[in-house]
């Protein structure tokens, strides 16, 4: 009975981190309909900046985790201006090879400056045990700031003027323009909040597990099973898709072994996209 | 006129060949050609044996060389190496070079036993003869190579002392799960152990493996809080198994013995703090290891090289931390080589491949022999020591804690005696 209540709570914590790192491949496919390709790279771009932040500066990636908000924030903008905004409404291939790009240059010249070799934050704040069952207390963190990063964004993207006009471009861009929204604006700065949301993802990543700067590409492969799972524009769909996938990891992975796991993931994707290729929590 | 060009060419061609044989026989050193993991997840592993390798190059050079009897002369050693990045894809490219362009005389492998099958194609391919290093598959040796000499004690031997050990230790110990990485090296311990395990009555209640690079252990974890076995034993490298050490820490799991390849034997390994202490590894040797002259003349075998006191103080003094098995395997290989390259006196391979056949001698690492077999150029003569991480005076260090009679400490078990 230990180790399920134990999986079932290792399953929720993983699930959260892995639905905020699907958080910002969501919000850009579902606001600017661009698949990001280069999202697994910004990923392992927010585990660099936060292990620098901690062995130059001292900070914690939970108190880090301001600065990469901002830091991804500028990154993304500018990235967007730099890789997106010309080939915006060319057919959909030109953005998919655009942000494939973005994502060699980064891990091209990440392997060059930081090498491969595996690096990992070692904050040491113990455990916590009840009953038997432990668990690390950053891994407890991360999932309490992958909560707070969803109510915020859904905060932003509900309750304030520049959410409802990401809303709106992303409805209908011309109906948005004419209302008086600036959609280059608002595109740049989806693309943005996109960028930051996986860095803040990678953040506190590395403070839970080790990593490289190819690290990326394994939350991105998840990102796109989670966003297809929840569906697309909801930061709740993606929260909901990676918990889905952060149980079955730890839950089914009890019974069936672990090398399965993959295998059942991609058979999902596949069966949503069949079925059901809306998501299972958006209506459109 | 005809006659006469025939003559100055024939003339030319004989000063010409004159010249290259005289290039030939004027050679002045001995090129090792290998790689290293400067970059990617063997990098650890493989800069503590380049390390020992170096030392080795420093040494039989400052005795003047490799004595060659047929040149009648000592040829200084030169390395000519390349960064593999930890991958297969780049060995084979980098070996071909090795040979083909910075004409390497002798080869030695790259870490881990994965790059090794890899150059091990290219070395057999243009038949040079390579020290493998750093590669304990029994996988490499069984296609017929006639090339590839083993320093490593193969896979087939590694974990099994970790049941010995368990049993003599523990004989009510019946429950052991294997979790190991998806790799040549790993997949091989973990089937010999597994073998060997049924064979002496233990029962396997978890035979998993993980993808390379696996950073998360979280569901392992959970299935053996599920089964509830005695002992874990498995892992990969050093960058999965010292993960893989932290997450079984941190969940504090109730495992009477936990028993890790490669990672444990690392002395980096200590960073992770009391993540480290008590877990138990086979290693290939080990500092507290005696492996003396007085060990060969018992033996009734030939003593070559030099002492294990000389190789930690040297290499402790260059390289500033104690020398793990990596950097020995590594200086061993070149001793290896040095004194193939001795007993054949010419550089040829196919003689040198009769000396290391014939090799049977101790040095500071252990005993070296050579399958003449069907896994041909298998190591034979070497044997695996088992070491634990324990705390000495509040500093976490490596016991030698099996076999029987080379201990430098008692085992502490069980591993959760420290929770």
């Amino acid at each position: 009975m230990e180790a399920w209540i134990g999986a079932i709570l290792s399953g929720i914590l993983l699930g959260l981190v892995y639905g905020l790192a699907a958080m910002g491949l969501n919000l850009i496919w579902g606001v600017i309909n661009v698949i990001n390709l280069s999202h697994g790279a910004f990923i392992a771009l927010g585990m660099f900046s936060a292990y620098f932040l901690f062995h130059f500066a001292g900070l914690n990636p939970f108190i880090a985790v301001a600065l990469v908000l901002i830091i991804g924030l500028i990154i993304g903008m500018g990235a967007y201006f730099v890789a997106l905004h010309r080939v915006l409404d060319a057919p959909e291939l030109s953005t998919l090879l655009s942000t494939y790009s973005l994502s060699l240059i980064i891990i091209g010249l990440g392997t060059f400056i930081f090498t491969t070799n595996p690096r990992a934050i070692d904050i040491g704040l113990g455990s916590i045990g009840v009953a038997g069952i432990y668990i690390p207390i950053s891994k407890i963190l991360t999932g309490l700031f992958s909560v707070l990063f969803t109510v915020i964004l859904y905060l932003f993207l509900y309750k304030t003027w520049t959410g409802k006009a990401i809303r709106a471009v992303s409805m209908n861009k011309s109906a948005a323009e004419f209302m008086g929204v600036n959609s280059i604006f608002i595109l740049s700065l989806s693309f943005g909040i996109g960028i930051a949301l996986a860095m803040i993802a990678g953040c506190l990543i590395a403070a839970i597990f080790p990593f490289t700067i190819l690290s990326g590409s394994v939350y991105e492969l998840k990102s796109f099973v989670i966003c297809v799972l929840g569906g697309l524009g909801s930061p709740l769909g993606a929260l909901i898709g990676g918990l889905i996938l952060g149980l079955l990891e730890n839950v089914f992975a009890l019974k069936i072994p672990v090398g399965y796991i993959p295998f059942i993931e991609f058979m999902i994707l596949v069966i949503i996209l069949l079925v059901k290729p809306t998501g299972l929590i958006t209506k459109r | 006129m005809k006659r006469g060009f025939i003559v100055w060419s024939v003339l030319c061609c004989f000063f010409l060949s004159f010249g290259f044989a005289k290039g030939a026989f004027a050679k002045s050193k001995i090129i090792i050609g290998f790689t290293v993991s400067q970059t990617g997840k063997l990098n650890a592993e493989s800069k503590e044996q380049f390390n020992g390798m170096e030392l080795w190059k420093d040494y039989v050079n400052k005795h003047g060389g490799i004595y060659v009897k047929n040149l009648h002369k000592r040829l200084p050693v030169e390395f000519r190496y390349y960064d593999d990045e930890s991958s297969k894809d780049r060995v084979q490219q980098l070996y071909v070079r090795l040979i083909n362009q910075d004409g390497a005389d002798f080869l030695i492998s790259p870490y881990s036993s994965g790059l090794t099958a890899s150059s091990a194609i290219i070395a057999e391919q243009y038949g040079k003869v390579m020290l493998a290093t750093g590669a304990a598959s029994d996988g490499i040796f069984s296609k017929g190579y006639t090339h590839i000499f083993q320093i490593y004690t193969p896979a087939s031997r590694y974990l099994t002392g970790a049941l010995d050990l368990l049993k003599a230790r523990d004989p009510k110990a019946k429950k052991v799960a294997i979790i190991f990485e998806q790799s040549n090296f790993a997949k091989a311990v973990a089937s010999a152990a597994k073998n060997y395990a049924e064979k002496k009555g233990f029962k396997v209640v978890i035979f998993e493996s993980y993808g390379k690079g696996t950073t998360d252990f979280t569901s392992f974890l959970n299935k053996i809080a599920e089964k509830k076995p005695d002992a874990i034993i498995g892992g990969g490298h050093f960058a999965d198994g010292e993960t893989f050490a932290k997450q079984i820490f941190e969940q504090r799991l109730k495992v009477k013995l936990v028993s890790l390849l490669v990672a444990p034997a690392v002395p980096k390994f200590a960073e992770i703090g009391n993540a480290a202490l008590y877990v138990t590894a086979p290693s290939q040797w080990e500092p507290r290891a005696k492996f003396t002259k007085s060990t060969a003349k018992r033996l009734g075998l030939p003593w070559f090289g030099v002492s294990a006191n000389w190789f930690i103080k040297k290499y402790s003094k260059l390289y500033g931390e104690t020398p793990g098995y990596h950097a020995a395997g590594g200086f061993a290989a070149g001793l290896v080589l040095q004194k193939a390259i001795e007993d054949a006196g010419c550089l040829k391979s196919s003689k040198v491949i009769r000396a290391l056949e014939n090799m049977d001698l101790m040095t500071f690492y252990g005993r070296i022999k050579f399958d003449k077999g069907d896994y041909y150029g298998r190591q034979v003569g070497h044997e695996m020591v088992y070491l634990q991480w324990q705390k000495k005076d509040s500093k976490l260090e490596k016991e030698v804690i099996w076999p029987r009679g080379a201990e430098s400490a008692k085992l502490i078990y069980p591993y959760y005696k420290k929770f």
